[in-house]
């Protein structure tokens, strides 16, 4: 390691230009255009404009609690069945564990629009597949686009299905890491392996099982594309509305920008506080 | 030591009756890509269950290029993702390079805002950005617009930070004992041994251009300047549109990054598993 500044940084200038222009001065941007009227020319300084109508107005509250609905459930729903993905890939009993993996692990690279449009169309009332199916067995159809219940499970089952894998593949990693004889040392002791489970590979995991949390809330919050595509612009009649939808309706459709960076900022808000979660959680104890 | 191993071998087996109907599930959405994008629209809205593929790929392809011009986009999103991979794999090696190699003033705050902007949602910055090209830089439906504003990767950098920083430093050391200057030490002798690790990381820059989806959305939505997905996507929820156009498009997007994933299996797990192992 040798002290260069002048090296260090003609290394790093191409990088951190592209993070001044691109990251550092929008984020200041979008705080200082989020005090603005943004729908008169030219713009208006006008501090409680957004802010104030932000906390009353119903369609945020909407995408907020549905942003919120989803975080709680699909979250939690999601790592549980990673974590039985990654641990059952790991079992030494494991046979054609090459399919296995493929099976997990091959929607980390499909992409949103090609896979909503999948699910689109096998959720679909009169001739989607799962309903057809459904009916084969002697059950009913479900209307996943018309009631608001069925359509949010069906954004959380899309996007579980597509992000299950990924966490398993980070969890799977961690759980490689964790050095052998202390699994050998176990089962030597007859402790079985439930146990070792619980006992080992938890507590050891935890800073991976956060991190894991942490990336998915994070991603879940902006959730865009799938009640874009899926639910039809968040169906039915604001249903499957999130915070990522109300940014884009509002900035991009009404071209309100300062409404949508309030809203931007709101989000924020939420992942600072959920980072600082992380932190007080993965902290090294004294 | 028989009762030990058929004791293995039943818990063998229960592990295989559920996981095996579960990795099928997990198939099901990608194999009904496939067979959808096999069958005529009147196919697919039919009241049968049809669950194996038909023969009318190429039909359908031609009514998706009728629909949008698929191909068009395409070629954009290929050029898009592979300039975008090289630029990004330069700009983050680089970075990554200083940061695990020399100590200089106000590195630590360089590392902390890096590690900082992986949990700040990318919302922040989406509408200054989008002002910003589409309206100061009059930058709208040009590939600037979609390969520029993305190369901020903070993953990529740590990851490559990390890889640089494993590397013994005698090897550096020789080569500046004998006078070789910096960057020629970073192109010839890191560079090539940090082969894998750039492998992995130009996987992940590759995949996540090609499936970008809401940034191209915004800032290239005229149709001669739209990519693959975003062509796609306006066709979603049309009514008079053809279902097995769009999953014949569904499939071109994806089977080739499955063969990929397939065939460069062990580099792409390295770049996602990168988050884990800090």
């Amino acid at each position: 390691m040798r002290n260069r500044n002048a090296t260090a940084y003609r290394f790093l200038t191409p990088y951190l230009l592209i993070f001044a222009i691109f990251w550092v001065w929008p984020i200041i941007s979008s705080f200082l255009i989020s005090f603005q009227a943004t729908r008169t020319v030219p713009w208006r300084f006008a501090p409680g404009f957004n802010w104030g109508r932000l906390i009353g107005d119903p369609a945020f509250f909407n995408a907020l609690k549905n942003t919120l609905l989803i975080l709680v459930i699909q979250v939690p729903v999601m790592i549980t069945l990673a974590m039985v993905m990654a641990v059952l890939l790991n079992s030494p009993l494991l046979k054609a564990r090459g399919l296995y993996r493929f099976a997990f692990f091959a929607p980390v690279v499909v992409g949103e629009v090609a896979y909503s449009a999948v699910f689109r169309l096998m959720f679909s009332l009169d001739f989607g597949i799962i309903n057809k199916l459904l009916n084969s067995i002697g059950l009913p159809k479900i209307d996943w686009f018309s009631n608001v219940t069925p359509a949010m499970a069906l954004i959380m089952i899309a996007v579980t299905w597509r992000w299950a894998g990924y966490n398993a593949i980070i969890l799977l990693a961690g759980m490689q890491s964790i050095p052998e004889d202390v699994y050998e040392a176990a089962t030597l002791d007859r402790v079985s392996k439930l146990k070792q489970f619980f006992f080992i590979t938890l507590p050891l995991l935890k800073p991976v099982i956060v991190f894991c949390a942490v990336l998915s809330i994070i991603g879940t919050m902006q959730l865009f594309t799938e009640p874009f595509l899926i639910t039809e612009r968040g169906g039915p009649g604001g249903g499957t509305e999130t915070l990522g939808l109300l940014l884009y309706r509002q900035g991009f459709r009404s071209l309100n920008f300062g409404y949508a960076s309030a809203v931007a900022y709101t989000m924020a808000a939420l992942a600072i506080a959920i980072t600082l979660v992380q932190l007080w959680l993965t902290r090294e104890p004294k | 030591m028989s009762s030990l191993s058929s004791a293995r071998l039943k818990r063998s087996i229960a592990l295989h009756l559920f996981l095996t109907p579960l990795a099928l599930l997990w198939l099901f959405p990608l194999w009904m890509m496939v067979v959808f994008s096999t069958m005529p629209d009147n196919g697919i809205f039919s009241p049968g269950i049809e669950l194996l593929p038909h023969g009318n790929f190429v039909d359908n392809f031609n009514n998706l290029q009728r629909d949008t011009d698929f191909v068009g986009a395409i070629i954009i999103s290929v050029c898009v993702a592979v300039t975008y991979t090289v630029l990004s794999v330069m700009l983050t090696s680089m970075a990554g390079w200083a940061l695990a190699r020399y100590q200089f003033v106000g590195k630590g705050v360089v590392v902390a805002i890096i590690l900082g902007t992986i949990t700040l949602p990318y919302a922040v910055v989406l509408i200054p950005q989008f002002i910003m090209v589409a309206r100061d830089f009059q930058l709208a439906n040009t590939w600037v617009a979609l390969i520029v504003p993305p190369l901020f990767n903070s993953l990529g950098v740590l990851f490559m930070r990390q890889s640089f920083s494993m590397m013994p430093d005698d090897l550096f050391d020789a080569a500046r004992v004998e006078g070789v200057k910096e960057w020629r030490i970073f192109v010839f002798v890191a560079l090539p041994l940090a082969r894998p690790m750039l492998a992995a990381l130009c996987i992940i820059l590759f995949l996540a251009s090609w499936n970008n989806y809401l940034w191209p959305l915004l800032i290239n939505s005229q149709p001669g300047s739209m990519t693959a997905p975003v062509a796609l996507g306006t066709l979603i929820g049309l009514t008079k549109v053809s279902w097995g156009g769009i999953m014949a498009g569904a499939v071109m997007l994806t089977v080739p990054m499955l063969v990929v994933f397939v065939l460069l299996q062990r580099h792409f797990i390295a770049g996602i598993a990168a988050g884990a192992v800090k």
